[in-house]
């Protein structure tokens, strides 16, 4: 055994020194497939020479216009997306935006996404069926409407009858005191009682009378009332995943539901960029930036290299706060007057310019292209000039 | 037209700066207004001044101490965070616009409002007045603020000083810029910015006269508001609350700022692309004998098309020839340029021999395309960078511009009339980067994946599996005219079969192509369904297996040598042998691949999609069985006792089952008809080998079309409770809500042929929308990310120098090189190294 490992460490240490100055995570997998395959010391020695000379060949280029390839990259395989907005992704009760509308609207930043959705680990304890429904019956936003049956107005005795769904209640786990006491928090200068001839209807009592011009709003203030739940969680499913109950929500919350208890707050995960950037911060919205993407093109069928993903998430990232990729974000923050004009409002970026006494310094590529000059990547980034005149 | 505005005819000589019409740049001109009036494009800018400052004294209204700190910290920001500096101005703008009283003078501030487009009012609350500000007011109060207080709200004022915001003498642009155009007829047709002046200079004079005159103050205002109207949509035509300027057709006039504006305007029109010299343009057509590299020019293109060429001693008596030649016949020159860089036209010089004689070095001689040269070939869409590719020309008889067909992929091109761009790079720098780092074969790998992007497509698929199923066995006269064809000279191995006849199988003939210490194992594309094979022990042929240079087992088909795959031969090939070799390989094996197919024969017919009679029935029961659970689920759904997907309707709930059903039965039917067919059909060779076409296209041409959808639902929509008048009402069928029993063999009927076709017209719909809204995706994204690139440390950066990554893709590799996440490919280098047994 000592001997192997004698073996084994000389062959590590061999690795390390020659791909020295490389990134660990390679030179750890390099030790382990080493290992794996069981490598003897002269062999070793003479394939970290072609790994060497390998990685040399697949490194990028200096002055590689990277940004280029990788818009091009990603708006190509674009055009051959389907535009069918609506997929079933795994869960068929919950509709998911994906193909093109969903990366535009990654793209985009925006606010909140079409199809916001939540998935919910559980921690090991409250790993199982029963647990699993408590959970989801607490997270889910009850409203008043989701268990009424019908409401009534009486204006004459200034009055509001309110009968309940008794098959909802169960199914939304709530009792008719539960109801009562959500109408007592929010409705003011009222009497409510629970009706004698029947247990599911609620009578409200208003001391004033009832404006006949707001029935309509008084209705339906009501009927929104919340009973339970988390605002923005508007239905949760429960998914088995392996022998792991996962609760898959439509809507996000992530500031509420990280502090509900049994919920793995480290693994829980939604697909609202914005909404991991305020709480889980810039990095976590980048990982998921970078996530979603390569999903959705995963999911078309579409291969596209990570590090062209990466490159988008990192300029919109960059500066702190997600900012979309458009006029009102990455683009419109240029430095330069005439690339700005070239993309889109032209006249507002001229009239602008002239107002703040602007320069451009033509140093992108727009600018270079409208003046008529070579472009400063690839090529003709290079400033050296061979002079064979000289010594 | 005054002449001083610049030399506009040929032959005449500019009065102030004596060129002439080619040299004179033009010259402003002016019109002094008799009152100013306000540029529209300012007003905003005017807007937030006149509120940001005291009417009185001019000053902005923020406490004195406050701005002597804002100047401090303003300066400080400017340097090094200008984006913030901008930030904060329009902050401390806020801040000034809110204050009521003037903090330098105490005057109280009267609240100022912006009635568009172009007119400032003064509301005076206590007093309950209105009053109105004319230009000649509002200069007067911006010429009022002073320099520093402007440099607080972020204003230039060196250079743009706000009283300039309000003309009050307009610049006249050169003739130049405004050119008269002459109709044939001899009509003088004037731009419309000329008319504009006309109107604008008409005004002025009555405005001006009314003034001398003494004129009553409404005549004089009316009549002002006029000119404002005039030099208002002289500037901007398209002010929102402004009746357009009309020409007197009814068009609206072009003015300065719709020059400017949008995709055809001066920015994105014809400063960021331009029309350009030395290309062409026609149909593409297929030819399989050029290498991948080339591209076929017809002789009147290269008869058009030039490349200077520099006369040295090396090349002059061959520039002669081309001299001589002339500019009709091919090869020849179109133009001579001297050395003091007189121009000859050779159309027009009688003796060219003389001229030849006379050509020197140092001369340059616009010379007709010929083979050798490199162009450059593009597509549109421009979608990324392989859409525009280094060729190197092959001049042909014909009219149209000839590719290999490798290389539609990367161009996305087909031959059913499409056209494609040419363009001749007219310098050194431009050819030599043209043809070492845009030619074909240096875009073989798409940096997109780092796969194979040009490879086999269609027939050459089919003609690979023709030619490595086992069941080819070739005659040696049968094997020579296949190498013959790749115009390969080789002598061929020893055959596979001795006896009872020398017969080789494809398999060998594929071999002698392969470089000898070539390693390669994979799965084929047929390996899939009943036919699927993961290692050596395949039954089916369908695993790929190459040791040292010899094709052992398995079909060649799309995964082996198709385009636009990964981890495919073609790739490793390129990968371990050079893209120089790999050019070769697909220029000569790919001809062979299409000559055994040009021997066996190999096309679609009707019968290839025909089923049998035992077999149709097998599916009509299969559908009916389908129809009949359709019909227990709507008798259940009538009843109320179906049962209800969590979180859905009922009606939803029985759409999404009868959908499940009716998706489930197309496939079993397509199973069945399938199943039954011939496996040497061409049509199924196609869709197994991913030559053409799928399980799917082959079941809607044999068995059945299956259920139309729109929008993911079955069709429901045209009359009260029914699709058509064919049907009842309420009629929740499948044949009544879209779903097509017949084959594309067979027919539709009437009722079925409208369904498809609700189906077939979202399909166009979808694309129609998709291609703008990723078009417009692309060119944000490209906006967003164009200035990017590595610098030498391997860090990517901005125009500006910033840091976006720190090392290129967290491990600088480069994408086109490593399809894998990682760098490199240990277990690969492992396995060439200590061999493949393991």
């Amino acid at each position: 055994m000592g001997e192997i490992g004698g073996a084994r460490n000389s062959i590590e240490k061999l690795v390390e020194s020659e791909l020295s100055g490389l990134m660990p995570r390679i030179v750890e997998d390099i030790k382990m497939a080493f290992t794996k395959y069981g490598i003897s010391y002269e062999k070793a020695k003479h394939m970290l020479k072609i790994i060497k000379d390998e990685i040399e060949n697949n490194t990028i280029d200096p002055g590689e216009a990277v940004g280029i390839v990788a818009a091009q990259s990603i708006g190509e395989p674009s055009t051959q997306m389907t535009l069918r907005t609506f997929h079933y992704a795994g869960v068929r009760e919950l509709n998911v935006t994906l193909g093109l509308p969903r990366l535009i609207e990654l793209v985009d930043a925006k606010k909140t996404p079409s199809t916001p959705l939540t998935y919910i680990y559980l921690l090991p304890e409250y790993n199982n069926r029963e647990k699993a429904i408590e959970i989801a019956r607490k997270i889910e936003l009850t409203r008043i409407i989701n268990v009424a049956l019908k409401v009534d107005v009486d204006l004459f005795n200034n009055v509001i009858v309110l009968t309940l769904d008794p098959s909802m209640l169960i199914d939304k786990g709530v009792s008719v005191d539960d109801v009562v006491k959500s109408l007592q928090k929010h409705l003011k200068k009222t009497n409510i009682t629970i009706s004698e001839e029947n247990p599911n209807e609620i009578i409200i009592q208003f001391e004033e009378p009832i404006d006949p011009i707001k029935v309509e709003s008084i209705r339906d203030k009501i009927l929104n009332i919340k009973i339970k739940g988390i605002k923005g969680i508007n239905k949760v499913v429960i998914q088995k995943r392996g022998d792991e109950y996962v609760l898959v929500c439509e809507g996000s919350n992530l500031r509420e539901l990280m502090d509900v208890e049994g919920i793995d707050y480290r693994r829980i995960r939604t697909n609202n960029i914005k909404e991991v950037e305020e709480i889980l911060g810039i990095e976590a919205a980048r990982s998921l930036l970078i996530e979603e993407m390569i999903n959705v093109l995963e999911e078309q069928g579409l291969d596209v290299n990570i590090r062209h993903v990466m490159l988008v998430a990192d300029i919109m990232t960059r500066t702190g706060t997600v900012k979309p990729i458009g006029r009102h974000g990455v683009a419109g923050s240029k430095d330069s007057v005439l690339a700005k004009a070239a993309f889109e409002v032209t006249v507002k970026q001229l009239v602008d310019a002239a107002v703040h006494g602007d320069m451009d310094l033509l140093r992108g590529i727009a600018e270079n292209v409208i003046i008529g000059n070579y472009i400063p990547v690839g090529t003709a980034k290079v400033k050296l000039v061979y002079n064979p005149y000289m010594g | 037209m005054d002449p001083k505005l610049g030399a506009i005819e040929p032959g005449q000589t500019c009065p102030i700066c004596g060129n002439s019409i080619r040299a004179c740049p033009g010259h402003f001109g002016h019109i002094e207004l008799a009152l100013p009036v306000v540029n529209v494009l300012f007003v905003k800018n005017i807007y937030e001044l006149l509120r940001a400052t005291c009417n009185k004294c001019g000053r902005i209204k923020i406490a004195p101490q406050d701005a002597e700190r804002y100047i401090r910290y303003l300066k400080r920001l400017k340097d090094r965070y200008p984006y913030l500096a901008r930030r904060f101005s329009e902050y401390v703008k806020k801040q000034a616009i809110k204050a009521s009283k003037c903090p330098h003078c105490g005057a109280e501030q009267p609240k100022i409002k912006l009635e568009k487009p172009t007119t400032f009012v003064e509301y005076y609350e206590e007093r309950k007045a209105m009053i109105r500000l004319n230009p000649l007011i509002i200069r007067s109060r911006l010429e009022r603020i002073p320099n520093e207080d402007l440099e607080i709200l972020g204003y230039d004022s060196k250079d743009s000083r706000p009283e300039w915001m309000v003309f009050t003498v307009l610049p006249v642009p050169p003739t130049s810029i405004r050119p008269s155009i002459l109709i044939e007829t001899g009509i003088r047709s004037e731009d419309d910015l000329t008319h504009k002046l006309v109107d604008i200079i008409r005004t002025n004079e009555r405005l001006r006269e009314h003034i001398v005159s003494g004129a009553p103050q409404i005549i004089i205002d009316d009549l002002w508001e006029l000119l404002q109207y005039h030099v208002t949509t002289y500037l901007d035509n398209e002010v929102p609350g402004l009746p357009p300027a009309k020409h007197r057709s009814g068009r609206p006039l072009k003015t300065l700022v719709q020059r400017l504006k949008g995709k055809e305007g001066r920015f994105r029109g014809n400063l960021s692309g331009k029309r350009v010299d030395y290309s062409a343009r026609t149909v593409i057509s297929p030819d399989p004998y050029l290498s991948i590299n080339e591209v076929g020019i017809p002789i009147d293109v290269a008869k058009t098309l030039t490349v200077p060429e520099r006369v040295t001693d090396l090349n002059i008596d061959e520039l002669r020839r081309h001299i001589l030649n002339g500019p009709e016949k091919w090869p020849g020159a179109n133009y001579i340029v001297t050395q003091d860089g007189r121009r000859i036209d050779l159309r027009y010089v009688k003796d060219r021999k003389s001229i030849a004689e006379s050509l020197a070095p140092g001369y340059i001689v616009e010379r007709h395309l010929k083979d050798g040269d490199i162009v450059i070939f593009n597509r549109q869409p421009s979608l990324h960078r392989m859409s525009m590719m280094g060729h190197v020309v092959k001049v042909l008889p014909g009219r149209t511009f000839r590719l290999h067909l490798a290389v539609c992929p990367p161009y996305n091109a087909d031959f059913d009339g499409d056209e494609m761009n040419l363009h001749v790079p007219q310098t050194e720098e431009a050819r030599a980067e043209a043809r070492y780092l845009l030619k074909v074969q240096y875009n073989i790998l798409t940096p997109r994946y780092g796969g194979i992007i040009i490879g086999g497509i269609q027939d050459y698929i089919s003609g690979a599996y023709m030619l490595t199923i086992k069941s080819t066995l070739l005659t040696r006269e049968e094997v020579m005219e296949l190498l013959a064809s790749s115009g390969i000279v080789k002598e061929p191995l020893e055959p596979a079969i001795l006896s009872p006849k020398r017969l080789w199988i494809g398999k060998q003939i594929v071999s002698m192509f392969l470089p000898e210490d070539f390693d390669y194992q994979g799965r084929a594309n047929i390996s899939s369904g009943p036919l699927k094979c993961e290692d050596i022990e395949c039954f089916w042929d369908s695993f790929v297996l190459v040791r040292k240079g010899k094709l052992l087992l398995g079909v060649i088909d799309k995964k082996i040598i198709g385009a636009e795959q990964q981890e495919s031969l073609l790739y490793w090939l390129a990968k371990e042998y050079g893209i120089e070799f790999t050019t070769k390989f697909i220029d000569h094996i790919f001809r062979m691949f299409i000559k055994i197919l040009e021997k066996r024969g190999f096309t679609l017919k009707l019968d290839d999609v025909a089923i049998d009679m035992a077999t149709k029935s097998n599916m009509y029961s299969l559908l009916n069985e389908s129809f009949k659970r359709v019909e227990e689920l709507v008798q259940k759904y009538v009843e109320g006792t179906l049962e209800v997907v969590p979180g859905r309707s009922l009606e939803e709930s029985l759409e999404i089952k009868i959908l499940e059903v009716l998706a489930e039965a197309r496939d079993r039917a397509g199973e069945e008809a399938v199943s039954n067919l011939n496996p040497f059909n061409h049509a199924f060779i196609m869709a197994r080998t991913g030559a053409r076409g799928n399980v799917l296209n082959l079941t809607q041409m044999a068995a059945t079309l299956g259920q139309m959808t729109v929008r993911g639902e079955r069709i429901w929509r045209g009359y009260m409770g029914r699709t058509l008048p064919h049907f009842k009402k309420n009629d929740l069928g499948p044949i009544a809500r879209g779903f097509v029993v017949n084959s594309f063999f067979n027919g539709l009927s009437v009722t079925e042929m409208f369904m498809h076709a609700a189906g077939g017209r979202e399909g166009l719909v979808d694309t129609a929308v998709r291609t703008s809204q990723s078009g417009y995706m692309q060119r944000r994204l490209i906006n967003a990310l164009q200035d990017l690139y590595v610098e030498y440390d391997y860090t990517v950066r901005d125009s500006t120098g910033s840091i976006i990554q720190f090392i290129y893709g967290e491990d600088g590799a480069d994408p086109s090189k490593t399809p894998y996440t990682t760098i490199i490919n240990v277990d690969r280098i492992v396995g060439k190294v200590i061999g493949w047994g393991r």
